[in-house]
């Protein structure tokens, strides 16, 4: 079975890498929101979150919902404090420079491809 | 101090936690939950029994320090189940039903622009806990309990 990864996903979407995965972490979905209680109560483990938030609250949130990585969209990068709690945290963070809604829909379409794969 | 299952707690046996904050210091509310969040894995409580806990351990630490000027979050875990308390000197809350309806906030600006003050923090303890009560005075403070339940068996 072929696992799409945090590494598919940034060589095949051109994404930054502002911590690095200590591990191959598997992706198995994704959730898309800005107000952290939203995404605190429906990110789920595994799946890679977009948001256009760079302050280091998303580090606990990543850390607390046990997403696969943060991909922070639309150009913008975290915080240098982000970046070190992130690193402390182990936290996988990651920029694109592509708006929210077509990342979204470029990972959308790679995790159907997989399932394709790997359902037949 | 190890721990091998929840089990392990017995009938009577109980951890208690405790957590200062001071208003705007989200990066021990943070931390307070992460670690609530560790100690109940390795306790051995199950996946959605901490999700939930986690979740309102989270929302009631961040209503503390964008909202108080000081508080305390205390969480008392048995094998049953689990207890929060969050105490904080600050404003209190001049209308719970409001507070409680979602979308409602007093947040300002600022904390809106880091993704808080959705109102939604305690529609989210009151989805994820079993149980809630919130006990406060304008101008002293606020007094929030809620409560996971560990089904038998």
């Amino acid at each position: 079975m072929r696992q799409l990864t945090l590494n598919d996903l940034a060589e095949k979407l051109q994404l930054d890498f502002h911590t690095y995965p200590l591990e191959a972490k598997e992706v198995t979905g994704g959730y898309v929101g800005d107000l952290l209680s939203d995404v605190m109560a429906h990110a789920r483990d595994g799946q890679v979150w977009l948001t256009i938030q760079v302050h280091e609250n998303i580090v606990a949130v990543a850390l607390l919902t046990n997403v696969a990585g943060v991909i922070i969209t639309g150009g913008r990068k975290p915080l240098p404090e982000t970046v070190k709690r992130a690193r402390e945290e182990g936290v996988v963070i990651l920029s694109s420079k592509l708006p929210t809604f077509t990342l979204g829909g470029k990972i959308y379409r790679l995790l159907e491809e997989r399932n394709a794969l790997v359902h037949g | 101090m190890k721990i091998y299952g929840r089990q392990c707690l017995g009938k009577k046996a109980f951890l208690e936690l405790e957590y200062q904050m001071e208003g705007r210091d989200f990066s021990v509310a943070g931390t307070a939950a992460s670690q609530i969040k560790k100690m109940l894995t390795e306790v051995g409580f199950e996946p959605e029994i901490i999700r939930r806990t986690t979740v309102v351990a989270y929302e009631a630490a961040m209503n503390i320090v964008i909202h108080a000027f000081r508080g305390r979050l205390l969480v008392h875990i048995e094998a049953d189940g689990i207890g929060l308390t969050a105490v904080d000197e600050g404003p209190g809350i001049a209308d719970v039903a409001m507070a409680m309806q979602e979308g409602y906030s007093t947040a300002s600006p600022s904390i809106r622009e880091m993704g808080f003050g959705a109102g939604m923090g305690l529609p989210n303890i009151k989805r994820h806990a079993d149980g809630m009560a919130i006990e406060t005075r304008v101008g002293e403070g606020t007094t929030l309990k809620a409560w996971i339940i560990c089904k038998k068996g």
